[in-house]
């Protein structure tokens, strides 16, 4: 048996490999000479990281345990990779498009720049991978113990190795991921040593596959028995926990921290992800490979109760195979290395970027300017991150005692990253997706995860009463964290998936439903879901073209001429360089780039600075991209000028209608007014004389006579007034009643103007026109005779001829047949004709008792009756022309 | 003479009666019924008090009221107005304009010719 001292040498030197390949993988990226560093193997390699211990140790153990289940695990991200690379291409089109550093800075940047969610986002990552980190703690030191002989016959101390374990981790993330700044968070070092790594896992688990397959069972016949025989190989598919699980390992394949560090931020070329589309699920495929068999032999070989996750090991050991359990142990040492280091280096990206970095800049009170000394708080910000994360993965470590299977905590964890799935989709697909929609999306995904899943995880007893499993907080069953809602029965796993996402999507699309974009978020939308539609592959200059003079005085155009200044200063200081314009470097130049890019969106920036950097070599695609952005703008402006154009509108028709109801409420006042006047009137006069009738003494018959006669014709006036009153308000709001009747129209003539002059005030001749008997009428003949009084009457009130004379005309053309009364009378005054159809248009200079109501009934009857009646100015006086109602108005009515 | 009193009014009726009314307390009461030529009228008659009609033909009593104080002359007119229109903002408005004494159609008799006594009074 191979001693701990001889594997931790062997560990050692493997570390001190993988530290010289990242160090001379930097080098050369540094000059500019990546080779086949670049190639898209690696970068198929590099996603490896989805293959953690808990893949490499965990998935037999999976098999051991459950069955064919752990093939979900490479099934999902398979899916993702072979039936979604459409997704992936856009996720990492964006990516590049919008220089995102990490999965929080994606999302924020998405929803309008928001720091708040890209905190949410980032403590969520945390708190969901952090158990993660301390699983690969776990696996490498129980894995060392494996090798140091049955627990507790000697004193290898598991805390203590995990502890030396997570600081040396720490050191090489430190070392490798935040050695430099640049503009892309791009590490080629470390990208070049998970691929090596990658490499060694996937030969490290072949080899012990291999051994088992031929070297233990006697071939693949042999074993194929051994594997029907054995309960792992039956496929009892639970269906519900199948999909879910398939579906969450995409999720989480698509959303885990680590994931978008190598898939997005490190990708070097759009077209890698082409070959990666079938090269990673292979990779997969080849992990996979031999999981049954060595479960199978495993659970065969060795003694009841020995951990299946550990079988990957313990067969080779118990074969007294040193070689090749020493291998194993550096398949998953690398497993775990890897996925600690990049997860790390992600979420340091985050939690300095976004937390650490924004607190820093508000406590300083200069605020936020451009220099040397940010750079240097960054990247200690980074570090200390880097420090802080690893630590608080030892410390889970350290507190969860180390007893929970391994595959039960990747799942949690995977369900807790699961969350950003609906607002990263949402956000490059649905230009309607808000902030406040992702926010309240990702907290109730996140709760419901803590409360359904993360807390369980740690047992009854421990944080969860066994009553709370059992009946509920409070007693409150529905709300039982393993049987939300009452449904009971369901696998805790797929009930902490249906129900979180379920909820968070639901949230999600609800409330960006129900809220307004901002914006910057509305830009950033369209940015996002028409990404292909503003975006070029791949950019890079080739410095050789630029000057910094011409670089400086168009920084100077659009930062402006201060905040420009300091930024190439500071780029001198930092260069070495004297004065204060710096070296055009590539570095320089996407830093330049990005800083313009806020000022003028990313394309312009990249086609200003392209056209000085490579004399006049914007191309088409750099201008389509201009344009589409100055479009982008201009339609939001469009959106905002028609959105104006809207309201004054609006508001114009607010005041049509504001001043219809002033101009309604003074008509009614005047209304008013003039009926206070018109009864008072009368009024007075009867008190008045009633009164100096009452308390003269001695007055004359003849006087006392007189105001008796004065009294009477008052209250006649008020009586007529009142029926004028009456009878325009039914005309006019009330249900008349039409009394038809047929008759002929010169019978109706003769009798008005017989009652007429019976009443009659002044002596007005009348003369007759046409008046043809064969006129029949089928009409209100009382209310027709009604008009054709008031207007005789008029003319005998108010014609002031010397000697009156009213002319009664009858019109007959084509069986239309209007009645003419025509005076010789001084004509009413231009301005007044078109009052006076209207209630009390007593014309000003007029006498007589009328109240200035009767044209206004008159014009209320013939619209009832269907005819009409209108004024014509008449040769010599007035005329008013009563059109009688059509024989078909008739008949309607 | 200074029992002058002008009338300014469109209605027969009433003219007859203030007439009355005032003639036995020893007015001499002329009477103006168009709103237009009211304040001529007043200017060349140069009566001691004016008894002024809300709704003339023409111009309207508040105007005629508002354009007499605007002359010097007549700052100290005694002007009682008298309207059938019943709005009390008629009052504020007149009351504004510088009238003597304001009172809603129908009045008492009383009323009038104790109005007419006070103002009389008290431009002396």
């Amino acid at each position: 048996m191979a001693s701990v001292n001889q594997l931790i040498g062997v560990s050692l030197g493997y570390v001190v490999f993988l530290f010289a390949v990242a160090f001379f993988a930097e080098r050369a990226a540094v000059r500019g000479r990546r080779g086949w560093l670049g190639s898209p193997m690696v970068y198929t390699l590099s996603l490896s990281i989805y293959c953690t211990a808990w893949t490499f140790y965990g998935a037999v153990g999976y098999a051991a345990r459950s069955g064919m289940e752990f093939v979900t695990i490479y099934l999902g991200p398979s899916l993702v990779m072979i039936g979604w690379w459409w997704i992936l291409r856009k996720l990492v089109r964006i990516g590049r498009a919008q220089r995102a550093t990490s999965v929080a800075d994606l999302i924020s940047a998405r929803y309008g720049k928001s720091n708040l969610l890209a905190v949410v986002v980032t403590v969520m990552a945390v708190i969901g991978v952090t158990p993660y980190i301390a699983l690969q703690l776990q696996s490498v030191t129980l894995s060392l113990s494996v090798f140091s002989g049955p627990v507790g016959e000697n004193s290898f101390n598991q805390p203590g190795a995990a502890f030396w374990i997570a600081v040396g981790l720490a050191l090489f993330t430190v070392l490798f991921g935040t050695r430099n700044l640049n503009a892309n968070e791009r590490h080629d070092g470390v990208v070049i040593a998970i691929a090596v790594e990658a490499v060694v896992k996937l030969v490290a688990l072949m080899a012990v596959g291999i051994f088992v397959v031929w070297g233990i069972a006697g071939g693949i016949g042999p074993m194929m028995e051994r594997i029907d025989a054995s309960p792992i190989g039956e496929w009892n598919i639970d269906r519900s926990r199948w999909i879910a699980l398939t579906a969450l390992s995409a999720a989480a394949f698509l959303c885990l921290p680590r994931m978008f560090q190598v898939m997005v931020v490190e990708n070097q070329d759009e077209r890698h992800l082409q070959i990666a589309s079938w090269a990673f699920p292979l990779y997969l495929l080849l992990m996979s490979l031999f999981v049954v068999p060595i479960a199978v032999i495993g659970l065969d070989l060795m003694p009841a109760g020995a951990n299946p996750d550990l079988f990957v090991l313990t067969v080779p050991l118990a074969e007294g195979r040193v070689g090749l359990a020493t291998l194993s142990f550096l398949g998953g040492f690398s497993s775990a290395t890897s996925m600690v280091i990049v997860a790390t280096l992600a979420l340091a990206t985050m939690v300095s970027n976004h937390v650490v970095m924004p607190l820093w800049l508000s406590m300083r009170e200069e605020g936020a300017t451009v220099s040397g000394d940010v750079r240097d708080v960054v990247i200690l910000a980074r570090r200390a991150s880097i420090l802080v994360i690893i630590g608080l993965g030892y410390l889970y470590y350290r507190f969860s005692g180390g007893g929970a299977a391994l595959a039960a905590i990747g799942l949690i964890s995977f369900v807790g990253v699961a969350q950003f799935l609906p607002s990263m989709l949402g956000g490059i697909f649905w230009r309607g997706a808000t902030r406040s929609g992702a926010l309240t999306g990702l907290i109730v995904g996140f709760a419901v995860w803590v409360y359904c899943s993360l807390l369980p995880s740690f047992g009854p007893g421990s944080i969860y009463s066994l009553s709370m499993f059992e009946n509920g907080p409070w007693g409150i069953a529905s709300l039982r964290p393993e049987a939300l809602f009452g449904i009971a029965g369901l696998d805790p796993t797929v009930h902490a998936v249906v129900w979180s996402l379920t909820l968070n999507t639901f949230a999600f699309l609800v409330v960006s439903l129900l809220s307004f974009p901002g914006p910057l978020e509305r830009l950033q939308g369209a940015q996002f879901v028409n990404v292909f539609d503003h975006s070029t592959q791949t950019r890079g200059w080739d410095a050789a073209f630029a000057t910094s003079e011409d670089l400086m005085i168009m920084s100077q155009r659009i930062l402006g001429s201060e905040e420009a200044q300091n930024l190439f200063r500071a780029e001198a200081r930092r260069q070495g360089v004297r004065g204060h314009l710096p070296e055009p470097t590539q570095a320089f130049l996407q830093q330049l780039e990005r800083e313009l890019a806020a000022s003028v969106g990313s394309a312009t920036a990249h086609a200003m600075i392209s056209q000085l950097v490579g004399g006049a070599s914007v191309s088409v695609q750099d201008l389509m991209a201009v344009a589409d952005e100055s479009a982008q703008i201009l339609e939001y402006s469009n959106r905002l000028e028609a959105k104006s154009a809207e309201l004054s509108r609006t508001a114009l028709k607010l005041r049509e209608a504001n001043e219809k109801l002033t101009a309604l409420s003074v008509q009614k006042d005047a209304f008013l007014s003039q009926i206070s006047h018109e009864l008072r009137t009368p009024m007075t006069s009867i008190r008045s004389f009633t009164e100096i009738l009452r308390d003269t003494e001695g007055l004359g018959h003849v006087e006392k006579n007189k105001y008796a006669t004065i009294i009477h014709g008052e209250t006649i006036r008020l009586t007529r007034l009142l029926d004028d009153l009456l009878d325009l308000s039914v005309l006019e709001n009330g249900q008349v009643n039409l009394n038809v009747e047929t008759g002929r129209l010169s019978d109706v003539l003769e009798q008005a103007v017989v009652t007429a002059q019976a009443a009659a005030t002044g002596p007005v001749a009348i003369k007759r026109r046409h008046l043809d008997e064969a006129i029949l009428l089928t009409t209100d003949l009382d209310r027709l005779s009604q008009v054709f009084i008031n207007l005789i009457t008029n003319a005998q009130k108010y014609c002031d001829a010397s000697a009156p004379e009213l002319t009664i005309d009858v019109r007959n053309v084509n069986g239309a047949v209007s009645v003419v009364f025509a005076d010789n009378g001084t004509p009413i005054a231009v301005q007044s004709r078109a009052v006076i159809f209207e209630k009390f248009a007593r014309i000003d200079d007029s006498e007589g008792s009328g109240a200035g109501l009767g044209l206004a009934i008159c014009r209320e009857i013939m619209t009832r009756l269907g005819g009409d009646i209108r004024y014509e100015p008449a040769a010599t006086g007035n005329a008013f022309v009563v059109d009688l109602p059509a024989p078909e108005a008739l008949a309607a009515q | 003479m200074d029992k002058h009193v002008l009338l300014i009014e469109d209605e027969m009726n009433i003219i007859e009666a203030i007439r009355f009314l005032l003639s036995r307390e020893g007015w001499q009461v002329d009477t103006h019924s168009d709103g237009l030529t009211a304040v001529d009228a007043i200017r060349q008659m140069r009566p001691n008090l004016v008894i002024l009609d809300y709704m003339l033909p023409g111009k309207n009593g508040l105007d005629i009221l508002t354009e007499l104080r605007e002359d010097g002359d007549f700052l100290e007119l005694p002007v009682l107005m008298l309207t059938a229109r019943g709005q009390s903002r008629d009052r504020e408005m007149a009351e504004k304009a510088g009238v003597s004494r304001f009172m809603t159609k129908p009045f008492s008799n009383t009323e009038v010719v104790t109005a007419v006594r006070d103002l009389v009074q008290l431009a002396r």
